[in-house]
């Protein structure tokens, strides 16, 4: 084993004999867009089918219920962070191997590009099971959250050990290249923004 | 041991002319190849033309991928610390034997005798399901269009889309046949279809207790992993077993967490055409109870970063965008380049990682006509070193005037100013030929190349022209 490690380290070294001096980066791209818009957001989500409410912060329990209730679910799963209220005691559930849904909250979400990032060591999101097994996710995402670009999250995710980017449902193109959403994650994805 | 005694045979297949010619033949395979290289040409410009700073993109991405090959050694060794400080263990292999063997034997010391795959190109390179059934361990390949190609006991023949060769009354019958507990009365409507290997893959994300990875990213200085993925397989394998092993060929990384803020926005667009794909996985050392282990592969890579002209291949991050856009690959398909990198960064990676004595004809796999160049999200100039690399071809077998010919037209080509000169020279050409479409002779040493054959008259517009605007 460390005669391989040598070995490479040792080509790697010879490859290099000149030592080709290492390029700087131009950094000539958007680096940071600052708070992203809600509109382009919530659009960018219905592109990728993914279901849209729109909320206050006053009503954010009502929404994600009302949510709940429309699915008909009867098992949902919450992240132990999230507020006991989200989801009703006659339809809470403790195993996410059965429950047909999942609630969280998220950590970071980008507007350009209608993308949600969970970051599993944070209580209100979970660790990673509870939000593959069921078959819907629904993820309440609030106004300063929302960032412009993919640089802006990049940054809001530095030094975040265990991430998930979601960008719509699960899909795939890979029979005849027709699109079919849900192969394996949550086949809905909702998202309640809070504005 | 030395792999240019032995090359993978996985990156080498019969010569390109003869397994093109039976792939021209097959009229289902390239009306699928044309309709999907087709609309994903479409969805990525689209895509792209969306984002404002993309040429800035671009440039980054290069040149942070340059930077990484420029101290690789260093920056291989900051990721072996900062992945065992996390708690991982990384193994080192040489070649595709090494690997495949390294991962055979944590496999079976785990007791197991089934593993679940996430796709990737590294453990196809590495032919590992062959070294494991051999060590009698079965890999179930969950990744949808991997899966239909492994029931088919078949050969992936896309980077992105590997069963593109198939139609869905075929998979049907393949999922009939093939996959156990399967409604007999299967219909062929792709959601039918992937949700019967929903069902079946299911109960394989559950039970079965290691995983195999590769990694598109890893970043060295924090010794995070990254893979980016559409069907949520990724995921399944990544977080439920409680062994997972990655594949990462040494070229795979990046300085920084920072610098994904260019990958992420490269890599989807011009892979699949999706402003992001749906799941992204990024996972730090050991997470939540498990056990992770990391191989790193070299297996050609520093043959490749040995040649200055050569080197820049190993950008490739593999979004398969200028297999999409090539006129060739178009109505080849992938299993021509009997290799498992197809298209023109398969023409120009194959030989290389194998040694171009090994695989003479991929080089010549191309019209040059430059559009792979345009397209690759990390600019990487692939007509120039197909022919860089039809020189090297040239020069390691007979030296003749071919040879020359060539390294003169390397030479034209090397330059993007040269080059447009020699294309509008051609232009004039054509009117010297106006009475025959042929051009019979050029001067030496081109001439090495119309003594065998006849030069076509350069058309009116040249192809790169055609290509872009139809
Ligand atoms: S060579 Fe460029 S375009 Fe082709 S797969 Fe690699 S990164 Fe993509």
């Amino acid at each position: 084993m460390s005669t391989a490690r040598a070995e490479v380290l040792r080509r790697v070294r010879a490859a290099l004999a000149h030592r080709p001096p290492a390029p700087d980066v131009p950094r000539d791209y958007r680096r940071s867009g600052g708070p992203g818009d809600l509109d382009l957001f919530a659009d960018r989500l219905r592109d990728y089918r993914a279901r849209v409410r729109l909320t206050t912060p006053d009503e954010v329990t009502a929404a994600v219920v009302a949510a709940l209730r429309e699915r008909g679910l009867r098992q949902v799963v919450a992240a132990p962070g999230v507020p006991a209220a989200w989801v009703p005691d006659d339809i809470r559930s403790d195993d996410h191997h059965t429950a047909g849904g999942v609630v969280t909250a998220c950590h970071v979400a980008i507007a350009e590009t209608g993308t949600i990032v969970l970051d599993h060591d944070a209580r209100d999101q979970g660790a990673r099971a509870l939000t593959l097994l069921p078959d819907y996710h629904l993820v309440v995402v609030r106004r300063e959250q929302v960032v412009a670009g993919v640089p802006d999250a990049v940054a809001a995710l530095a030094g975040v050990r265990t991430q998930t980017w979601v960008s719509g449902p699960s899909a795939t193109s890979d029979i005849e290249l027709e699109r079919v959403e849900g192969v394996h994650g949550p086949r809905t994805l909702e998202v309640v923004v809070v504005r | 041991m030395t792999f240019l005694g032995m090359p993978s045979r996985n990156l080498v297949g019969e010569p390109f002319p003869r397994a093109a010619r039976a792939a021209l033949g097959n009229a289902q395979l390239r009306r699928n190849l044309a309709k999907a290289t087709g609309t994903i040409r479409a969805k990525r410009a689209s895509v792209v033309a969306e984002v404002p700073d993309w040429a800035g993109l671009r440039a980054a991405g290069a040149a942070i991928k340059d930077a990484v090959l420029a101290d690789l050694d260093t920056h291989l060794l900051r990721l072996e610390e900062a992945l065992t400080a996390r708690g991982t263990t990384v193994h080192w292999a040489r070649d595709a034997e090494e690997a495949a063997r390294v991962v055979t034997e944590l496999v079976t010391a785990t007791g197991t005798t089934e593993v679940i795959k996430v796709k990737s190109m590294a453990t196809a390179e590495i032919g590992l399901n062959d070294a494991l059934a051999a060590a009698g361990v079965r890999a179930v390949e969950t990744d949808l269009a991997e899966l239909i190609v492994q029931l088919g006991d078949d050969r992936p023949s896309h980077i992105l889309v590997p069963a593109i060769h198939r139609g869905r009354a075929e998979i049907r019958d393949l999922f009939r046949r093939e996959m156990p507990g399967v409604d007999p009365d299967l219909p062929d409507d792709p959601a039918a279809l992937a949700e019967a290997a929903r069902r079946y893959l299911r109960h394989k994300f559950t039970t079965v207790d290691v995983a195999i990875s590769g990694a598109n990213f890893a970043v060295a200085d924090s010794g995070a992993l990254v893979v980016v993925e559409s069907e949520g397989n990724g995921r399944m394998c990544l977080t439920l077993p409680r062994t997972l092993i990655s594949v990462v060929g040494i070229e795979k990384l990046v300085p920084t967490w920072q610098d994904l803020e260019v990958f992420l926005q490269l890599l989807p667009r011009s892979s699949t055409g999706e402003r992001m794909n749906p799941y992204t996985s990024v996972w730090t050392g050991p997470t939540e109870g498990q056990t992770s282990h990391v191989v790193l592969v070299d297996n050609g890579r520093t043959a490749t970063l040995a040649d200055p002209r050569g080197r820049a291949a190993l950008r490739c991050i593999r979004c398969s965008a200028c297999l999409n856009s090539c006129p060739v690959y178009e109505r080849t398909g992938g299993h021509a380049y009997g290799s498992v990198y197809p298209g023109p960064i398969g023409a120009v990676l194959s030989p290389q990682l194998t040694g171009v004595r090994h695989n003479k004809t991929l080089p010549f796999a191309s019209s040059l006509c430059g559009v792979c160049y345009d397209v690759c999200p990390v600019a990487i100039d692939i007509p120039s070193m197909l022919v860089h690399l039809r020189g090297e071809v040239a020069r390691t077998t007979a030296p003749n005037a071919e040879s020359a010919a060539m390294r003169a037209l390397a030479w034209a080509m090397s330059d993007s100013r040269r080059w447009a000169r020699a294309l509008r020279a051609g232009r004039l050409g054509r009117a010297l030929g106006r009475r025959r479409d042929r051009i019979g002779r050029l001067p030496p040493p081109l001439s090495a190349w119309t003594d065998a054959r006849d030069l076509p008259r350069p058309p009116r517009q040249t192809f790169r022209d055609w290509w872009e605007t139809r």
